[in-house]
């Protein structure tokens, strides 16, 4: 009998299908995987289940009962559990705390904390999933995060869980840990529904992919008989390939780094990062999010000062940084988070293409006046060199897909003919042609005679298109690596903290 | 029931929703007519005529507008930059004093420079005023509602002691009232035999000119930034900190201005009851008008047609003039909700 079966769901928001007559089974004791390129209708579908949001059709039946729509609580006490791609905890509160929330009645005035402990540490031991229940959540790993999230799920009494991206923030040591203690679930009767879009994850943990693309469900395959090749078809529904950089001698060196340090308070964010990225090519850097990257590339951005060491531009010291100076200076940058730091979403497409040329000819009369005309001009052709898709320049770029607001800030960056760029996860969240296009006018810069930082998490991108590249561990840089020279193994146990893999 | 964004606003939509959302307020309202027991129609035709049926009263109505549409712009503009100014009342007291300082006497120009110059004073006045909050922001990252607000409090209190003590008018017989500003500093009458001044003139073009400056001008594309997203801004390289500065003085300088129209104007002279909270409704005219600068005229005549009116409402029927202030709750309660139905759509399953 199937444990838990997904009928038939169609969910629209306005004119989008994000789940298109889709359906899913899974039993006990099994690992079903669930693919898809970001936007496919993964989450929605899962968000569903869980009683998020309602269905427009179709119906979910767990153990052959059908769940009422939109009640989360009734899919956790039928034992459905999920664990968020973005972790659902109180920073402020203990881990113990944290896995009782909600579970305690109103009404009742004793206390069940000691019941609670005897309870998780019974679930801690049985499925290897070791926390100390009184350490505060701010003091814990991202890894150990992820394990109170599963442990809170467990203490529910789940039966079926479901992992949203969970290895998105691990290290590759992590999601080893990870994938271990999922086996040893399924072993004990649970079911498993893993989301993701990691291919070799999907083939190490799962007994069965169902595909999903633009909402639609487009194949069902038992995972002893799919491969990589096969499993990203039927994810894209074409061939991709992704550019791959081609040897280059690189230039002169246009940015350097030496010994600079950031703090806060008493917190070393930064400590003596020392780099040099040259003309011509592509530095990566590794590491697993919160390691420090977000301050590296606020400082790159010229958002944020440091407190010593040695900043220099095209053999000059910089000095007193601001974004307009960096901008004005020759710096190009494409931040993390495309909508609320890389564009202005209330504001039409053509106004954020010229946000980083303010006061600048031809788009501005007398320096303070917009030219409408020549503003939309050069909008016209920044369209449509880069192919941004859009109803028109003046829809608020908040409307945008990812792919093409990335488009917009890549064509904004590379219009200002940039002799470095900070590309910061420049790829996440985009589906396959996206990418390509990225990475291909990245590689094109470089050609260029451009220096480029590439900040990435993703490995498969810095291997493919990165000349050097370094880790950042606690907000440490190891030294540049020849990419040609090592592997993703290497790399992995260095994103961990083991600086000893560097040799 | 389920809330979507629109993703096509059409133009219709955006003038229709406000002007339902007012009828609804006006159908509610005559709930409460009915209850004192009045003709709905008969009450509201008193008080259209009131606020628009002569002459006379569209003069009275114009004139109360002028001062809400300085502070109504000054509420737009700040809003726009998500700087919360709730100081337009202080502000406009301060522009108020300035005219008092400089315009009863201390400073005699002709009358061609004088009303300039005494609107370019009641402007730096109410900048000055908000110099504190301002700084108090952006160094210090003191919330602007608080500081903005309570300082309105010092302010009247300030004035209310300068009124008592050293700024009375001896000639006023006591009461504590500020001597009148000089011939050559009163606005000039715009309508023979009313109390509508050129101030009013100079309100639409603040309206105007804030317009322009919000729509063509790199300013104006610093203050929508900002207010839309401030870390965007940011990263795109505009200070918000300046941004922060240039919306503020331009906030205060602009209800600093309502004070001159009132104290040169309508009034004369500066006393403690200048403004019925001019300051205050001049939020509700900015909400009303979807902080479209623009707007914020209709908006404003709108509101002081409602008080207007009311007033003579109340003499002909037996209807307390609060009826403005519950009609114009409502107005601004319904305006909001619509603009919401401007932007998203709702399901009902």
């Amino acid at each position: 009998m199937a444990n838990l079966k997904i009928s038939n769901v169609t969910k629209r928001f306005g004119s989008l299908v994000a789940n298109d007559d889709v359906s899913l089974e899974v039993s006990e004791g099994e690992v079903v995987a669930l693919l898809g390129e970001n936007g496919a209708g993964k989450t929605t579908l899962m968000n569903i289940l869980f009683g998020h949001y309602v269905a427009d059709e179709g119906t979910i039946e767990i153990d052959g009962v059908t769940l009422p729509p939109g009640s989360t609580d009734a899919a956790i006490k039928a034992g459905v559990g999920m664990v968020h791609q973005h972790f659902t905890l109180a920073d402020n509160m203990s881990v113990l705390e944290n896995i009782m929330l909600g579970t305690q009645s109103l009404w009742s005035l004793k206390s069940t904390v000691g019941k609670a402990r005897q309870k998780m540490e019974d679930l801690a031991s049985e499925y290897n999933l070791h926390v100390n229940p009184d350490a505060g959540i701010a003091d814990l790993s991202v890894g150990e995060r992820q394990r109170v999230e599963i442990l809170k799920v467990l203490y529910r009494g789940a039966k079926i869980l479901i992992l949203d991206e969970p290895t998105a923030v691990l290290t590759p040591a992590e999601t080893d840990q990870l994938l271990a203690n999922l086996k040893n679930m399924v072993a004990s009767g649970m079911s498993i529904i893993f989301i993701s879009h990691k291919l070799h994850e999907v083939l190490a943990i799962s007994d069965r992919v169902t595909v999903l693309r633009h909402g639609a469900m487009v194949g069902e395959i038992a995972t002893r008989d799919a491969d990589k090749a096969i499993l990203a078809e039927m994810m894209v529904g074409r061939k991709v390939t992704r550019p791959k950089a081609q040897i280059l001698e690189a230039g002169e060196s246009v940015l350097e780094l030496e010994n600079i340090c950031v703090a806060k308070k008493d917190a070393k964010l930064l400590s003596d990062v020392s780099l040099t990225i040259r003309c011509n090519e592509i530095v990566a850097i590794a590491g697993v999010a919160g390691n420090g990257q977000r301050e590296l590339a606020e400082l790159l951005s010229g958002l944020r000062s440091w407190d010593s060491g040695e900043f220099r531009f095209e053999g000059s010291a910089v000095t007193h940084p601001s974004a307009r100076k960096f901008l004005t200076l020759g710096f190009g940058r494409i931040p993390e988070d495309r909508h609320h730091t890389g564009t202005v979403g209330e504001m039409t497409v053509w106004e954020n293409l010229l946000s980083e040329k303010l006061g600048q000819a031809p788009m501005w009369k007398y320096g303070k006046f917009i030219d409408f005309a020549a503003s939309r001009k050069k909008a016209a052709e920044l369209i449509e060199q880069f192919d941004i898709r859009c109803n028109s320049m003046e829809t608020p770029a908040r409307l945008l897909s990812g792919g093409n607001m990335q488009k917009l800030i890549l064509a904004r960056t590379l219009t200002a003919s940039p002799r470095f760029i900070l590309a910061n996860q420049p790829v996440r969240g985009l589906d396959e042609g996206a990418i390509a296009f990225v990475h291909e006018q990245l590689l094109e810069a470089r050609k260029n005679g451009v220096g480029i930082l590439l900040i990435s998490e993703d490995l498969d991108e810095i291997f493919s298109i990165a000349d050097r590249v370094a880790v950042i561990y606690h907000g440490r840089i190891s030294p540049l690596l020849d990419v040609r020279k090592t592997n993703i193994r290497q790399i992995g146990a260095m994103m961990g903290g083991d600086m000893k893999a560097v040799a | 029931m389920q809330i979507e964004p629109r993703e096509n606003i059409s133009p219709w939509r955006v003038v229709l929703a406000p002007v339902t959302a007012i009828g609804v307020a006006f159908f509610l309202c005559s709930f409460l007519i009915a209850w004192t027991g009045e003709s709905i129609l008969e009450a509201y035709g008193f008080l259209f005529k009131g606020a628009f049926g002569s002459r006379f009263a569209l003069s009275e109505t114009l004139n109360r507008a002028t001062p809400l549409i300085f502070t109504g712009l000054a509420a737009a503009v700040a809003f726009r930059a998500k700087f919360w100014n709730i100081g337009a009342e202080g502000q406009l007291y301060f522009g108020a004093l300035a005219a008092t300082l400089v315009g009863t006497g201390a400073i005699n120009l002709p009358p061609i420079l004088m009303v300039p110059f005494l609107f370019v004073a009641g402007a730096f006045a109410g900048g000055l005023a908000l110099l504190g909050p301002v700084f108090l922001k952006t160094v210090l990252k003191v919330d602007e509602v608080v500081t903005t607000l309570l300082l309105n409090f010092v302010i009247l209190l300030f004035i209310n002691y300068l009124l008592e003590g050293p700024l009375r008018d001896p000639m006023s017989m006591g009461w504590p009232q500020a001597a009148s500003v000089i011939d050559a500093g009163v606005l000039p009458a715009l309508m023979e035999r009313t109390r509508l001044h050129i101030g009013f003139l100079v309100a639409i073009g603040a309206a105007i000119f804030v317009w322009a400056l919000m729509r063509f001008t790199i300013w104006g594309y610093e203050i929508r930034a900002v207010g839309a997203n401030a870390t965007g801004a940011r990263f795109a390289g505009i200070s918000i900190n300046k941004t922060v500065f240039l919306v503020a003085m331009l906030s205060g300088g602009l209800a600093g201005m309502a004070g001159i129209t009132e104290t040169a104007g309508t009034k004369g002279y500066l006393t403690l009851d200048l403004s019925p909270g001019f300051g205050y409704s001049g939020i509700a005219v900015a909400m009303l008008a979807n902080l479209n600068p623009l707007g914020v005229v209709i908006s404003a005549i709108f509101l002081a047609g409602i008080y207007v009116g009311a007033d003579s409402m109340s003499r002909a029927v037996n209807i307390p003039t609060y009826i403005a202030d519950v009609l114009v709750a409502l107005s601004v309660l319904s305006v909001l909700v619509s603009l919401m139905f401007v932007q998203f759509k709702v399901r009902w399953r």
